[in-house]
């Protein structure tokens, strides 16, 4: 009796000791790595910090990366810990580690639980407001946006998917349309994502965008660009033969020049923005190809310009004094 | 023979059946035009001429409904195909016979020549085409990543000597579109028409609009 007793102690020495080691690889661990990833590698996560929202991205996926990590090096150190320290090849039959059934381990079952739910309601609410205090957070919130930035001046630009391209429309300047996207550094500024076909998905990578192009769908997507420079814009939604084509460049430009090229390009194109669609946030694609004769879902024939930009609203003009600081 | 040989050769004679339907599968698949080479035999220096001609069928080959371009080889024959070698940092005269008629273009952006020098058609300046206007567009000439955008005015649907069947001649309808741009460093850039032409396929994108050799294809640009 007296030596079961006496095994039995040892047992939970052994294991308080084992516990304690853990806990000692494990927090040192956990505070290097992260401490490592957060300074080190940190800074060069995607998307960057082109705009506002890509930082906010960035930040974000440095977060989430920053309480994972903890949890990866305790399930490495645990699993390292066990395969080393409690192999049975290194224990007789009566000295191997017994540890408490876990089915009656109240306050292990209890603090798992507890630490698990507050990670898991932590993260939900910590994405949850990374998501509404940047205004959708670059993504796209559907034609009636729920998140909006508090700017009053925010400059709309359409972008239009077509197979296999994207053109821009600049409402605030004439409504001229460009293959070129070119938009001005610290101004809030409106995507309203569009498509004349099939579903596309306008990704302005390095400003953090992403947006579904739908046709006959305004889907809005706020950003703030922070930094000069060249973004990549992709279609990321399969759309066709030439879907890995559809792809240019933007460019953030300082305010000034955005003015300058707006204006200059708003005059050059004027002959050709006559002979568009008036300014529409959504345009009506004839469903049969150029000039019709075969009808699959009962659509008009080819629409006239006239209704092509039936949705026409009036856009209120991109102020002068933003373009200017 | 044994049970266990039979099933042997069974399954021998599955595996071969299944590979020959997978070999036709992407032997089929994998079925593309000829490359019609502009480049060899080119002097460093001099232009390099490419002809090319629109069709509203091309009236052969397993889709003869097909809308199609077509174009010239270095022996003056009308070839089937969209892939076309070109050298590297040459400037290139193209000449567009467009036979085709035109409609309303589902982007009238297109309408403007974009990226090309000395656009003209049959013989006099071009520079933009509303497509409700006239003939419409027919098709375009696009290179998208190098901002090449050239529209092809139609020609009368209702016109007597509409060409039919490729490949048309100089005595039947059409127009010509002419102009140049210089080609870039060695790699494969896409082209395509940006007109849906691709009758009776929904949104007039499928069928011809999406198959290499008929409305899209590559400007292959070698050394």
């Amino acid at each position: 009796m007296a030596a079961t007793t006496a095994s039995a102690g040892a047992h939970r020495a052994r294991n308080s000791h084992d516990l304690r080691t853990i806990a000692t690889i494990w927090v040192v661990l956990s505070i290097v790595a992260d401490l490592l990833f957060w300074f080190l590698a940190g800074p060069h996560i995607p998307p960057g910090r082109m705009s506002d929202q890509a930082e906010g991205a960035q930040f974000d996926f440095n977060v989430l990366f920053v309480v994972a990590l903890p949890v990866v090096i305790l399930v490495w150190t645990y699993l390292g810990f066990a395969i080393i320290r409690w192999r049975a090849s290194r224990h007789d039959a009566d000295e191997a580690p017994v540890g408490v059934p876990a089915r009656t381990a109240l306050r292990i079952q209890t603090s798992w639980i507890a630490i698990t739910t507050v990670v898991v309601i932590g993260l939900f609410g910590f994405g949850t407001y990374e998501l509404i205090a940047p205004a959708g957070a670059g993504g796209g919130e559907g034609p009636t946006a729920i998140w909006k930035p508090t700017t009053k001046t925010i400059l709309p630009i359409q972008v239009i998917g077509q197979q296999w391209m994207w053109t821009y429309r600049y409402p605030s300047f004439g409504g001229f349309e460009t293959s070129q996207l070119i938009v001005p550094d610290n101004t809030e500024i409106a995507f309203h994502v569009t498509s004349l076909d099939v579903i596309h998905d306008f990704w302005a990578y390095q400003l953090g965008v992403k947006a579904d192009a739908n046709p006959g769908t305004d889907n809005i997507a706020y950003v703030k660009p922070q930094q000069l420079g060249r973004f990549t814009v992709r279609c990321d939604e399969l759309c066709g033969l030439w879907h890995g084509a559809m792809y240019n460049y933007g460019h953030v430009v300082s305010p000034t020049a955005f003015y300058h090229w707006a204006t200059t390009t708003e005059k050059k194109l004027a002959a050709n923005t006559k002979t568009l669609p008036p300014f529409a946030w959504t345009y009506t694609p004839d469903a049969n190809g150029a000039d019709g004769g075969y009808y699959l879902d009962n659509v008009n024939p080819y629409s006239k310009s006239s209704l092509y930009g039936a949705n026409t609203v009036k856009v209120k003009q991109y102020g002068a004094s933003a373009a200017q600081s | 023979m044994s049970r266990g040989a039979r099933a042997s050769v069974a399954g021998m004679l599955f595996a071969i059946a299944v590979g020959l339907v997978v070999f036709v599968a992407m032997a089929f698949l994998r079925t593309e035009p000829p490359t019609v080479d502009l480049a060899s035999g080119h002097q460093a220096g001099k232009p390099v001429d490419l002809t090319l001609q629109t069709v509203g069928s091309i009236g052969y080959g397993i889709h003869p409904e097909w809308v199609s371009y077509l174009v010239k080889d270095q022996q003056g024959k009308w070839i089937h195909s969209t892939l076309w070698n070109l050298p590297a940092h040459t400037t290139v005269h193209v000449t567009i016979l467009q036979y085709d008629s035109g409609s309303p273009i589902r982007n009238q952006q297109r309408g403007l020549v974009t990226g090309v020098g000395g656009a003209m058609l049959n013989g006099k300046r071009l520079t933009n085409v509303n497509s409700y206007e006239g003939n419409g567009i027919g098709h375009t000439f696009s290179v998208p990543s190098l901002g090449i955008n050239v529209p092809l005015v139609g020609v009368a649907g209702n016109a007597k000597d509409f060409c039919n069947v490729a490949p048309c001649t100089m005595q039947e309808a059409h127009n010509t579109v002419t102009f140049t741009f210089k080609t870039p460093g060695v790699g494969q850039y896409h082209w395509q028409c940006f007109v849906p032409c691709g009758l009776g396929y929904l949104y007039g994108n499928g069928g011809p609009m999406q198959t290499i050799g008929y409305m899209d294809g590559l400007l292959k640009v070698v050394a």
